[in-house]
């Protein structure tokens, strides 16, 4: 007798709409669409065609393509991806896949089965998209995202519904499960990727210093704002002319570009002298380099690092994801000299044939002038003495082109007042090097944190003097004394390209973008930046000291649990709310019956008050009037809120006897 | 320990309670939020797996953001099981009438969803287990829905609407929430007619006899003002039409006859549901012409009459007989 029937309800007996088609395609474009300026073009004509394919069909009404015609353009899709990137296992290859096969499946979606699975792409997709940022900017876009496909999810439950209503739904489950996330966040045991190898292509496209310099080098990375790092100072901050942020130097010249070449460890020892001492930490944005920045001279090191033997703090592996240490620097500080006179023999290398009249001028000062110290003087004096223009749009240079920066065009940026400077001393005889890194800063009143941004890549030449060690001189700063004090963007021609953000002196444009940069900054550190450590710090801050992950577990699954229940309390919520009229007659019978007067079941309200009032002759009154309201406001056609407030200030203040 | 509790309780029992089958119930039946069971769908098993390769994607790329992502899909899917319970949790199903049917015909169920909460419940099911009848319907805010399940009726006498599950899977469709309800509900089948000729009115005839009285409907004898008691199919229509009084035609006659469908009278080789059967048809049939019946069955006579009522009445008569 038992007939198998169809389940109405199951996703497999019910054809996708018109509607829900054209929903799931707007949430797929939603989602994809960043994606599509990524990849390359043909890929998103591919992608576009697919959509088209479907919605045409649609729209005429035919038949879907058959399974093989589908597997063949996906063999053909698989074939083009594999050739443009090399592999089919990548991320963006994966990316590219997944495009592909989200048209691919719309073009085989006939049920509420498929276009579920197609859902489930979406939210995998929004995924996708924080590969590539993670910006409080996405995040709430991905959000909107979020409420629209879920709102495709309901509908399909739900197919007769108007949208509006079914986004309203989605909305409030997405409000339903805030918490639940927000808990899940903070408590679920936090392992500390990757897990496997990661694909060749995760960390391409960062910008950043390099470990080499050639003329225009550090003057493109000075049109740019993004962030290098922040940095937060424990007491004191240091003047603008102590922010020099060390980052690679360069040993070797091939007479255009400068290398770091070989690097060998030192231990840290002992800072000796110097003027003031910082502890900060320094929150460093992803560069995929080894290099960990500090301020001159590093103190300490942080887990994981160490010293080169030209002072540079590096990490022991790429820095790929947003990293935090505690450094501690000595302004001015100088550590003990281990230069032997191979490394000091380096420190002079020229290469032949190159700069002639830099090589000459600096042999004829050689002549004249005795000892190291003496010639660097000299030559900061002579640096001085030229006038030189600061520019971020130097006219190029061609061979020999310190010559040429020093005596003919005279316009140069920071790598060129360094490589000069170092070139100049090394034809002289007298050890030097350059040194690259960030010279500066923004503090943000509003956190106390400082910024330091891509155009604030630097460049400066050290001298090595028998006795004081290397020696700091910035030849930028010497020729154009502006730069470090009050900023590169004071100092160069109005009309250079300057970042947007540097040249903009507004009020209040300005504390709109320190309040969003201390809001990003937050935002990093504390829902970008949580990981093990993050969350060992607040959990311990909260009370749970040495967390394991079954303690994690535990607490996890005890606060779900309780949310949980507070959302079934949340739908178990009185529905009918008791009439506050029949309440407080209620509340006065019991005041009576407590009085040893009890209402009759078969007595009425008129009945009972007046037997009442005789009983009681002296609240006789109030009985009266108790009664009345209540037969007015119960019965009458209409209710004033003055009789109810009334009525309720009777029946509280009501003694019987 | 599972064994010891089979064995401790009675397996009906058991498999009763753990079900949630119950006796069958009075009344509105109220769906307690006790009653109403959850389990995942199969699409939810999927988003689940599609969470795991989510979180493990987050896990190797470090994506907080793709973190926040996984476990807000996570708090949804927790959100989405306790709407799906809400939407169908304190329904309150109320029986209506179910018109009698003949067996062969399906019997027409009314229920009644009575929404006390002011929010829609859309996409409930309700199934009749027994016989797979479905439908699904939406139970607007504070309001009530009537739904007719459709029941084949296979045999006379009385037919108990048995268990009716409700289901939901509403809003994500990664759950699904159901409850079964037992109401006490029923609907009486009359035997499936037989299409046989009405028994001849000869005293000695063998089905059933006709017998000669005063007043037939078989030949027209005098006019008499109209009644209201009086079938529409004896009014003198045209002389209505020509006076302004209601008349109604008064036959008497030989052939007009007062007939009793008798059980007895029937060949012994019938068994009882075809004897019930062919005196269902005769009942059908002498209503449609007019005539007046009596119904004799063993134990129980009901004297000649027609009209909706007396029809009804041996109807159920003959759904009822016990033999």
């Amino acid at each position: 007798m038992s007939a198998i029937t169809a389940h109405p309800l199951a996703p497999e007996q019910r054809a996708v709409t018109g509607r829900d088609l054209g929903w799931l395609c707007g949430c797929l474009l939603f989602v994809m669409a960043p994606h599509a300026m990524r990849v390359p073009w043909w890929l998103t004509l591919f992608a576009a065609c697919l959509f088209g394919w479907r919605a045409y069909l649609s729209i005429t009404q035919r038949r879907l393509p058959s399974v093989w015609l589908l597997a063949g353009v996906a063999i053909i899709g698989m074939i083009a991806i594999g050739v443009e990137y090399r592999t089919i296992f990548g991320r963006a290859s994966g990316i590219a896949l997944l495009m592909v096969l989200a048209g691919l499946k719309l073009l085989e979606m006939r049920t509420h089965r498929d276009a579920t699975m197609v859902v489930f792409l979406c939210y995998f997709l929004v995924l996708t998209n924080f590969l590539y940022t993670q910006s409080i900017q996405t995040a709430l876009v991905m959000l909107g995202a979020l409420v629209a496909i879920t709102g495709a999810l309901v509908s399909f439950s739900a197919p007769q519904r108007a949208p509006v209503a079914n986004l309203r739904t989605a909305g409030l489950l997405l409000v339903h499960a805030v918490p639940i996330a927000a808990v899940l966040f903070v408590l679920f045991p936090r392992v500390q990727g990757p897990l496997w190898g990661m694909p060749q292509d995760a960390y391409s496209g960062v910008t950043g210093l390099t470990d080499s310099m050639a003329p225009g080098t550090l003057s493109q990375l000075s049109v740019s704002d993004a962030i290098a790092f922040r940095a937060l100072f424990n007491g004191p901050r240091p003047a603008p002319r102590q922010l020099y942020w060390r980052g690679p130097v360069l040993w070797d010249f091939d007479g255009r570009t400068w290398r770091t070449g070989p690097r060998r460890f030192r231990s840290v020892d002992e800072v000796t002298g110097g003027e003031a001492r910082f502890d900060y930490s320094v929150v460093l944005e992803p560069h995929n380099r080894n290099w960990l920045f500090a301020l001159e001279t590093a103190a300490s090191l942080p887990p994981n690092a160490w010293m080169t033997g030209d002072g540079q703090v590096m990490a022991n592996n790429e820095v790929r994801n947003r990293m935090r240490y505690e450094m501690t620097s000595v302004a001015g500080g100088q550590r003990a000299g281990d230069e032997t006179a191979g490394s000091l023999a380096r420190a002079r290398i020229l290469p032949p044939g190159f700069n002639p009249r830099t090589t000459a001028l600096a042999q004829s000062w050689r002549g004249t002038i005795d000892g190291d110290d003496a010639l660097m003087r000299h030559a900061i004096t002579w640096l001085r003495a030229q006038s030189f223009v600061y520019t971020l749009l130097p006219p190029a240079l061609g061979r020999d082109s310190v010559d040429e920066f020093l005596f003919d065009t005279k316009r140069g940026f920071c790598e060129h007042f360094a490589s000069a400077f170092v070139v100049l001393m090394r034809a002289a005889g007298v050890p030097a090097r350059v040194v690259t890194g960030y010279q500066g800063g923004e503090f943000n009143p509003l956190d106390g944190y400082l910024t330091v941004r891509q155009s604030e890549a630097h460049a400066w030449a050290e001298v090595y003097v028998a006795g004081s060690g290397w020696v700091r001189v910035d030849p930028t700063a010497v020729a154009m004394p502006g730069r470090v004090d009050s900023g590169m963007a004071n100092s160069v021609p109005s009309g250079d390209p300057v970042p947007y953000l540097m040249r903009v002196d507004v009020a209040w444009l300005k504390s709109l973008r320190y309040n969003w940069e201390a809001l990003t900054n937050r935002w990093n550190l504390w829902v970008l930046g949580y990981n093990t450590e993050r969350q060992r710090e607040f959990l311990a801050r909260l009370g749970f000291t040495d967390a394991d992950w079954r303690k994690l577990a535990t607490l996890l699954l005890t606060t779900v649990g309780l949310i949980v229940l507070g959302l079934l309390t949340w739908s178990l919520k009185r529905l009918v709310r008791p009439d506050p009229v029949q309440q407080l007659w209620l509340a006065f019978c019991r005041k009576l019956g407590a009085a040893g007067l009890p209402r009759d079941p078969h007595e009425g309200p008129r009945d009972f008050t007046s037997r009442a009032a005789l009983r009681f002759p002296a609240a006789a009154a109030t009985i009266a009037s108790v009664g009345e309201r209540y037969i007015a406001l119960r019965y009458g056609a209409v209710g004033h809120d003055a009789d109810l407030a009334e009525l309720k200030k009777s029946v509280r203040g009501f003694r019987p006897a | 320990m599972a064994a010891v509790i089979t064995e401790a309780l009675p397996r009906s029992r058991l498999a009763a309670w753990f079900y949630g089958h119950r006796a069958t119930e009075h009344g509105p039946i109220r769906l307690g939020h006790r009653r109403v069971y959850i389990v995942p769908t199969r699409v939810g098993m999927m988003f689940a797996a599609t969470l795991l390769i989510m979180l493990v994607g987050s896990i190797n790329y470090v994506l907080s953001l793709g973190f926040m992502l996984t476990f807000l899909l996570s708090g949804l899917a927790l959100a989405g099981m306790v709407h799906t319970v809400r939407n169908l949790a304190r329904l309150v199903v109320v029986t209506g009438r179910a018109e009698p049917v003949f067996a062969g015909e399906t019997a027409q169920f009314r229920l009644f969803l009575e929404n006390p909460a002011p929010w829609v419940r859309p996409a409930i099911m309700l199934r009749h287990e027994a016989s797979g009848a479905q439908l699904v319907t939406d139970v607007p805010a504070s309001a009530t829905a009537e739904v007719v399940l459709s029941v084949p009726a296979a045999r006379r006498g009385w037919l108990a609407l048995t268990r009716v599950r409700l289901e939901t899977r509403y809003p994500l469709g990664l759950f699904r929430a159901w409850s079964i309800v037992q109401p006490d509900f029923r609907c009486l089948v009359y035997p499936r007619p037989d299409k046989a000729a009405l028994p001849a009115s000869s005293p000695d005839a063998s089905y059933g006899t006709r017998q000669a009285t005063t007043q037939g409907t078989d030949d027209f004898s005098s006019l008499r003002t109209y009644q209201l008691a009086d079938s529409p199919r004896h009014v003198a229509w045209k002389a209505v039409a020509r006076s302004d009084a209601m008349l109604t035609k008064q036959f008497t006659g030989d052939a007009s006859a007062e007939l009793w469908l008798d059980w007895t009278m029937l060949p012994v080789a019938l068994d009882v549901e075809a004897r019930l059967s062919r005196i269902a048809g005769w009942v059908l049939a002498s209503e449609a012409e007019g005539l007046r019946y009596g119904l004799r069955l063993p134990g129980i006579i009901l004297p000649p009459a027609h009209g909706d009522t007396h029809r009804a009445a041996c109807l159920t008569a003959l759904a009822l007989y016990q033999a």
